[in-house]
């Protein structure tokens, strides 16, 4: 029954946007973690999406769901900032703060959540119409 | 004439099962709202439809007649086409437009309520020359 495939690609694309949300709060959160050296100092992720095409064609569905091909760390260069007096500054009196851009998250955080929105009211509007499929012929 | 559900049912069916088919690759398509390079799709209704009636006896499907044999794809997927997009390239390669796909999907699911209606109507139909006429 492909209603329920519906249900299916809403379902992966509520997941996929759930990881993002889950990634925006992370970068949001750690956005003022500071650190003592270079390497040790978090990075933003974000996750990659990808079509999920060989998922569609085992089930012979006709719409592509989405999946999540992996987290990546942000390659943009860490902010270093001379600051002495910071407890975790290193020998020379620096700390590394995390290349996390919050104004960049937050729309992210927005997109993500209507996204998430719009998945959901795909599978109302399909929980809707399933319902009147299995009313067919009662209500006489 | 013989009495028949599968004759009297034969379009709408036909045509609930296209509308199912359009609604996955909206869906499909707003699940991906978000995917870089992903090209929004769009089902023909009308070139679907064509498709379905010309189908009726079932002998274009593809069997397997081996366990080694690659699923193959229904026939419908020679109707599904790309979105033609209305707005430049965003830097992402994405082409879906959550409102039109939005409206696309609303649109499709109250024409397939409406045929659920037509079926319906059949039923009731039916219900009353079985019942000659009577309560």
């Amino acid at each position: 029954m492909s209603l329920f495939n519906i249900m299916d690609i809403s379902g992966t694309g509520m997941a996929a946007e759930t990881v993002r949300l889950n990634t925006t709060a992370s970068n949001i959160a750690n956005a003022n973690s500071v650190s003592s050296s270079y390497e040790d100092t978090y990075r933003a992720r974000h996750p990659v999406f990808g079509a999920a095409i060989d998922q569609a064609n085992q089930d012979q569905s006709k719409g592509i769901g989405v999946n999540v091909l992996g987290v990546v760390e942000s390659q943009r260069p860490l902010q270093i900032e001379y600051a002495p007096g910071n407890p975790m500054a290193d020998e020379n009196g620096y700390i590394y703060k995390p290349n996390v851009n919050i104004v960049e998250e937050m729309a992210d955080m927005l997109s993500a959540s209507k996204g998430y929105e719009t998945n959901v009211q795909v599978a109302d509007t399909t929980k809707r119409i399933f319902r009147r499929v299995l009313q067919l012929g009662q209500q006489q | 004439m013989a009495i028949s559900l599968d004759r009297l049912m034969n379009v709408h069916q036909k045509a609930l099962a296209v509308r199912t088919d359009k609604l996955e690759v909206i869906s499909g398509n707003l699940a991906n709202a978000n995917t870089p390079g992903y090209k929004a799709r769009d089902l023909d209704f009308q070139k679907a439809m064509k498709a379905v009636q010309r189908d009726v006896s079932g002998s274009s499907k593809l069997v397997r007649t081996h366990e080694n044999h690659m699923q193959g794809k229904s026939s419908l997927q020679a109707e599904i086409d790309f979105r033609v997009p209305t707005q430049p390239d965003t830097g992402d390669g994405n082409t879906v437009d959550a409102q039109t796909e939005r409206n696309a999907f609303l649109n499709t699911g109250m024409r397939y309520e409406a045929g659920l209606m037509l079926i319906n109507g059949k039923f009731k139909g039916m219900k009353k020359a079985l019942s000659s006429g009577g309560a």
